[in-house]
């Protein structure tokens, strides 16, 4: 436990580095606006972030998140294209999006197919029933209300997917720290041979888990439409591996068994705080994600190194 | 059942593989007018030449219970590097232009493997990184400039096209040919030669490799260079094949080269599958998009739908038809014990 208590404080002290570097040196980085559209911006990545880190810690993964949030998204817009009232076409697309998580479940715990190639196959075929439905249109002019939503804000300046993003943030806090469900996500991850001898239905809950993961992709995909006000078939593609980055970043092991919501929650500022500063210094995205990818290596490397001194023993191995 | 028992699990495999290609290609001939022909051949043809490469490097990293998730990057780096040097210095020997795209490929290959191998950090993390840095390093070195067939020397672009010969109205043309030796030999060398053979020791069984007196990291490094090579050949074809080469190139290859080694029964949790496999996974994959795209009863818009239920029709069944393999199996060793 201390290792990880002392991860998270170099997160921190990372992310205050960055928070300091940004307030210093851009005018008004610190002004409430510029600090909500911040997190506006990557809304649904950070989103998609908190339910992968059960994923990751129950020794899963989940590359279909970002393809779920598009076969959502266009559902939306087809759905409402002819005719159907937004609110039940809402209805509609969260309901696919537990069946789509549902069925990645279904064939990774029953099955006993490896999550990877599952989630390989539902990546290609959620993004292919995406494109289905829109082909390579664009459709936009939501209602007043619906666009309102994602882009203006709900209680004082505060928009509302940032509001729900705090609330899924606690409510999935409460669940991984506090309830039984969190702690048979942590035994199954280390070692589901002993959570199924110890009584636990495993697959059960890796089917709750992605069918969890698969309605938060939907809802997502909800919210990219409400706040850019139109979906075109390639919304949220490439999203799963930035998802995946910030939470490995936030110290979440891939061989399952070990991280935190908090880590996850550290590591979102970081790159949420690098990318805007880098932004602002007329840095191209290609780059940012490759300074991500440099951090991201950093934060296997790092830990080993302070471990290995410190205790003087050898890294843990990894294959 | 008899037939069952006696063919090794992956011969049984490869026939299966032949069996699905055969009933797809039979399906959509009786569905499109004048399907079955020799451009159909060539098309399919031209665009495996370069999956097929990259498939190939991706199973001799899987096998070793690891993934690449960064060839995507190396194949747009290397096709991009080979355009410019090729550009700059028009009358370079052929060989030394093959050279440097290998050498740029294996590079970033060596890169992966010190830290999977060495420093031991998972592969799918370090892939994940080298994805986004290669891709980066490419957008640096580019300079916002793009390559375009034109300033390319004209033996480049011919030579993916050039007939080396032909089986009917099939013609095999260099690009393809070329790849296909490279299979038959990653093929032959997996197959029969002993220090191939380590890739699938360490991946069935990583402690046992060890003990047997296996150098595992060597292998597992040993399997990332090849990968980077191969993805760097890839480039060179890439380059040669499309001549327009941005920033952007190869983008989504890593996914791809993923699908296609376990369409064709590569075992993602390492030890089993074959370069073979990989290479007609990479045929039937290109060959659905080929054949959606121009089947009249939907649009074309379903290609990837198709393609995603495909995949994970493969692998059910391999799983499924494996287990219930080895329960024969075992059940005809006992009885032949008695």
């Amino acid at each position: 436990m201390t290792r990880l208590y002392s991860w998270e404080g170099l997160l921190f002290a990372t992310f205050v580095i960055i928070f300091a570097f940004n307030a210093a040196f851009t005018p008004d980085f610190l002004g409430l606006s510029n600090q909500i559209n911040l997190f506006q911006l990557s809304i649904e990545k950070i989103i998609l972030a908190l339910v992968m880190t059960f994923i990751i810690i129950n020794a899963e993964i989940d590359l279909s998140v970002g393809s779920m949030m598009g076969l959502s998204a266009c559902a939306f817009g087809y759905l409402y294209q002819i005719g159907t009232p937004a609110p039940a076409a809402i209805a509609i697309c969260l309901a696919a999006g537990v069946l789509g998580g549902f069925l990645n479940g279904w064939f990774i715990a029953r099955l006993g197919l490896p999550s990877l190639v599952v989630t390989l196959a539902t990546l290609i075929g959620f993004r292919g029933l995406a494109r289905v439905m829109l082909e390579d249109r664009g459709i936009g002019d939501f209602p007043e209300w619906f666009n309102a939503l994602g882009q203006k804000g709900l209680i004082g300046p505060l928009p509302f997917a940032l509001l729900a993003f705090a609330l899924l943030f606690a409510l999935l806090y409460v669940l991984l720290e506090r309830s039984g469900f969190g702690r048979k996500t942590y035994v199954i991850g280390s070692n589901r041979d002993v959570a199924d001898f110890a009584g636990i239905d495993t697959a059960r809950h890796k089917i709750v888990l992605f069918t969890l993961s698969g309605l938060t992709s939907a809802f997502a995909g909800l919210l990219f439409a409400a706040r850019v006000g139109a979906v075109r078939g390639d919304v949220g593609s490439g999203f799963e591996l930035d998802v995946i980055t910030i939470v490995l970043l936030g110290g979440v092991s891939i061989f399952g068994g070990k991280g935190t919501l908090v880590g996850t929650l550290l590591s979102i500022l970081i790159v949420l705080n690098l990318r805007n500063g880098m932004g602002l210094m007329n840095i191209t995205g290609h780059i940012q994600t490759g300074v991500i990818g440099l951090l991201l290596i950093a934060s296997v490397v790092i830990p080993r190194i302070k471990f290995a001194t410190s205790r003087g023993s050898k890294p843990e191995a990894t294959s | 059942m008899a037939l069952l028992t006696r063919l090794s699990p992956a011969a049984l495999r490869l026939l299966a593989l032949l069996a699905v290609l055969a009933l797809v290609l039979i399906f959509f001939s009786t569905q499109i007018e004048g399907y079955l022909n020799g451009r159909l051949f060539n098309r399919i043809s031209s665009s495996v030449a370069i999956m097929a490469l990259i498939a190939t490097g991706q199973t001799l990293v899987i096998l070793t219970r690891n993934i690449d998730l960064s060839v995507g990057s190396v194949v747009g780096f290397s096709a991009f590097a080979t355009g410019s040097l090729i550009s700059n210095h028009p009358d370079l020997n052929p060989l030394i232009l093959l050279l440097y795209a290998a050498a740029v490929g294996t590079g970033f290959g060596m890169l992966n493997g010190v830290l999977v191998a060495y420093a031991r950090i998972p592969s799918i993390i370090v892939t994940l990184a080298s994805m986004a840095l290669f891709r980066s390093a490419l957008v640096e070195y580019s300079n916002a400039k793009s390559i375009t067939s034109e300033s390319l020397p004209a033996w480049l672009t011919d030579f993916p096209n050039m007939p080396v010969f032909s089986l009917g109205a099939m013609e095999f043309r260099a690009g393809f040919t070329a790849s296909l030796v490279v299979v038959l030999i990653v093929h032959f060398a997996l197959t029969r030669l002993r220090p191939a053979r380590q890739f699938f020791a360490v991946g069935s069984n990583p402690e046992a490799a060890e003990m047997a007196g296996i150098d595992a990291h060597r292998t597992i490094f040993a399997a990332f260079a090849l990968s980077g090579l191969m993805a760097g050949l890839a480039g060179f074809m890439f380059l040669a094949r499309f001549g327009n080469i941005t920033v952007v190139a190869g983008l989504g290859f890593e996914l791809k080269s993923v699908a296609s080694s376990v369409v064709g029964g590569v075992n993602i949790f390492g030890g089993s599958g074959s370069v073979i496999g990989a290479f007609l996974g990479a045929i039937l994959v290109d060959l659905l998009e080929t054949s959606l795209v121009r089947w009249a009863v939907v649009s074309e818009f379903w290609r990837e739908a198709v393609l995603g239920a495909l995949i994970l029709l493969a692998v059910t069944t391999d799983t499924l038809f494996s287990r219930r393999l080895a329960a024969l199996r075992a059940r005809k060793s006992k009885e032949s014990a008695k």
